[in-house]
């Protein structure tokens, strides 16, 4: 049992770590908390769908024109919408959950309630330690990896990254040392709605789609970032971790409790924040931030 | 000049009276038919696909007759929203009755939105035909207040206790299959989704089953009904030994679970209740993996139930491009409600229930008799819906058995188009 906790438990902790990454660094650098940002992640997956299954492109090439045109709806909405309220912490998240409901019932409209698939990239499975995992899964897992390690690269190891970490950590300063904040801000949304939209294809083929697949993911991102510290992306990878070792603990020790597993992963961020209301990584990101 | 403005606007007058009566006149000889369901999903566009085949077969013969005059059935279109919000569908039925002015109500799916909108329509003491939902507390409630719930009846699917023997029917079935062609004793893990339909069949089946040669796994697996994975559930099962796995799953995490199963290639024959898997798209949505995957139905594409099956499944299919599932059953409800006006003569809801719980009718999906409960009579002779399993793209019929043989004895049960169930072969490459 411990080695399907374990190999699950990283499957699992993988989507959360892609989706929380990207929400905690637009938070970390221009404050705002995207609540759509799960919504990215479901438009994602339905064009994915629309233009392989519907319309019967490459599979590939519908993801690659999946992620674009949800990284430009992103960075249309900030342009139109969020940053004209961004100083408003309260009305930046009704904005942002209005955005969601909008393209859940756009989504609702255009396809209808009834469920969805997607060709898989990779088919069949493979026995890790004993444990049947399936090649999808193995790919999505692979790929965020890879996909945390560009963004790592990206923010501490070029110019421009370090131009966002500056924004992040102190705005006035960045924007008297030259450096275009609202530019960073705005690349900062395309990054992070790309990485939703990354998110998205990458779980279409294993996922159902249905026009509510927002609000799940959407409360556990909430969690990892709050149990990791806002803001804190080694927070949210670390918060990422624990909640999906969590879920799948519940799944593999308690069968006739499996329904609870996302209770039980919100009990332990529960805890966590009682214990330390920052989050396991908040002080070290509030120092960071100065 | 005067007299021609008081003259033309008398005419005028007179014109609005005699369009009004002409109105009341037009509407006197309409029944309207409320269909209640979510309009956005499947299930509800196959209440409403189901209805307005019958209601345009009724029309076109001339309506309902009460009296010496015909009705028309007129339809009106309930979006009922239960699968997002369950108190939704009180309110859609609220409307339908207060401003739509429905006579009579069909349709629902959950149970939470069907138990909510029985509430309104008895309240208003409008007749309601449940066609989606399994619910028994619905019934029960006939037995326990029938002055009160005397205006609800269930056409489909059968109740959860019919459900329940049904589904341990088809258990016994593939049992037998895992003796004969696995040459092991049967081990039954329990897939079922949370939610309240469930909980009886799981408690039953937990009671049941082992007297009859089966042993259960003693965890059960129980999923949200929307969780999109459920793949440490089934690596769970495996490591179980189990080589049965009973379903119980109605949301959209039947979809996870067939494709899952198939892909990840379990090795335990899968027989149950996945309403997902009833669909024509399961194919689609698992990605092909959902074959060998067993439910069971109200109908199977290639099966007749009745003398009246086939015509209908050709023209569901021809209207819809879609195989009926069972919420289709308003097609079989409008006219069992039509009869029950018909032989009461008269639009008086009492009157009509009267004549509803005599019913007798062959309809499309097998013989419609209602039990004291109000409940659709599921069993040899009544309704008995079909064991269905996905063979290479097609949803075929394989229960009741070719032979006709019930396993409680009884008449025997023999419709054309069934054929032969087939064990995974994965499967039996793992067992043997």
């Amino acid at each position: 049992m411990a080695e399907n906790i374990i190999i699950y438990g990283l499957l699992s902790s993988g989507v959360y770590a892609l989706l929380a990454v990207g929400f905690s660094l637009i938070f970390g650098v221009a404050r705002i908390a995207n609540l759509s940002h799960t919504a990215f992640y479901m438009l994602a997956a339905y064009l994915i769908y629309t233009f392989a299954s519907a319309l019967g492109l490459n599979l590939y090439l519908s993801i690659i024109l999946a992620i674009i045109t949800v990284t430009a709806v992103g960075i249309i909405s900030y342009r139109l919408l969020i940053a004209r309220v961004r100083q408003h912490e309260a009305t930046t998240l009704i904005v942002t959950i209005a955005m969601a409901v909008i393209i859940q019932e756009a989504i609702l409209k255009a396809f209808g309630g009834q469920p969805r698939g997607v060709p898989k990239l990779l088919s069949g499975s493979t026995e890790i330690l004993g444990v049947s995992v399936l090649n999808q899964q193995l790919l999505t897992l692979g790929v965020v990896i890879l996909m945390l390690l560009v963004t790592w690269i990206f923010l501490m190891k070029t110019k421009t990254g370090v131009a966002i970490r500056s924004t992040a950590q102190d705005r006035e300063v960045a924007n008297l040392m030259g450096i275009n904040v609202s530019r960073m801000e705005m690349l900062t949304m395309a990054i992070s709605v790309g990485l939703a939209a990354i998110a998205g294809a990458l779980v279409a083929p294993l996922f159902v789609l249905t026009p509510g697949m927002w609000a799940h993911p959407l409360v556990m991102i909430l969690a990892v970032v709050v149990l990791g510290g806002l803001g804190s992306l080694k927070g949210s990878l670390i918060g990422a971790l624990v909640l999906g070792f969590a879920e799948n603990l519940v799944v593999f020790s308690r069968p006739e409790g499996a329904y609870l597993k996302t209770s039980v992963a919100l009990t332990v961020m529960l805890i966590v924040i009682l214990i330390k209301p920052e989050g396991l990584f908040g002080i070290v990101f509030e120092e960071e931030r100065g | 000049m005067k007299w021609l403005i008081k003259g033309a606007t008398f005419l005028l007058i007179a014109c609005l009276i005699l369009a009004a009566l002409g109105c009341a006149d037009e509407e006197a000889k309409e029944i309207r038919v409320g269909v209640i369901g979510p309009m956005q999903f499947q299930m509800g566009e196959h209440h409403w696909m189901g209805a307005t085949l019958a209601a345009d077969e009724i029309n076109a013969a001339g309506g309902i007759k009460v009296g010496d005059e015909y009705y028309k059935i007129k339809l009106v279109q309930v979006d009922s929203n239960e699968l997002v919000s369950p108190a939704d569908a009180a309110t859609a039925a609220e409307r339908a009755i207060t401003v739509d002015r429905v006579d009579f109500l069909m349709g629902t799916i959950r149970s939470e939105g069907a138990m909510a909108v029985q509430e309104v329509a008895m309240d208003h003491q409008t007749i309601f035909m449940v066609c989606g939902s399994s619910e028994t507390k619905m019934s029960d409630k006939v037995a326990q207040d029938y002055a009160r719930y005397k205006y609800w009846f269930r056409v489909t699917p059968f109740n959860n206790t019919y459900l329940g023997m049904m589904n341990f029917t088809l258990v016994g079935m593939v049992a037998q299959q895992v003796v004969a062609q696995l040459h092991t004793a049967p081990k039954l893990a329990i897939l079922a989704e949370k939610a309240s339909w469930t909980d009886a069949i799981v408690a039953a089946a937990q009671t049941i089953l082992p007297t009859k040669g089966i042993q259960v796994v003693s965890e059960v697996w129980r999923p949200s009904g929307q969780a999109d994975d459920v793949t440490a559930e089934l690596l769970a099962i495996k490591d179980s030994g189990a080589n049965m796995i009973m379903t119980a799953l109605s949301g959209t995490v039947g979809i996870a679970y067939g494709r899952t199963w198939g892909e990840l290639q379990i090795p335990a024959a899968s027989v149950g209740i996945n309403v997902m898997a009833q669909a024509d798209d399961f194919w689609e949505n698992t990605n092909e993996y959902g074959n060998y995957e067993m439910t069971l139905n109200v109908y199977a594409r290639d099966v007749e139930l009745t003398e009246k099956t086939a015509a209908f499944m050709d023209a569901f299919i021809a209207e819809k491009g879609q195989t009926p599932t069972y919420n289709a059953g308003t097609y079989d409800a409008l006219y069992i409600l039509k009869e029950a006006i018909e032989r009461a003569d008269s639009l008086d809801q009492d009157n009509i229930v009267a004549f509803l719980e005599e019913t007798d009718y062959i309809g499309t999906g097998g013989r419609f008799v209602f039990d004291a409960k109000h409940d659709v009579t599921w069993g040899p002779g009544y309704v008995t819906g079909v064991g269905v399993q996905w063979q290479n793209g097609e949803l075929k019929g394989v229960w009741p058995p070719a032979d006709g043989s019930w396993p409680t004895g009884g008449p025997s049960v023999t419709y054309a188009g069934i054929v032969a169930y087939q064990m995974p072969p994965w499967v039996i490459d793992y067992w043997t």
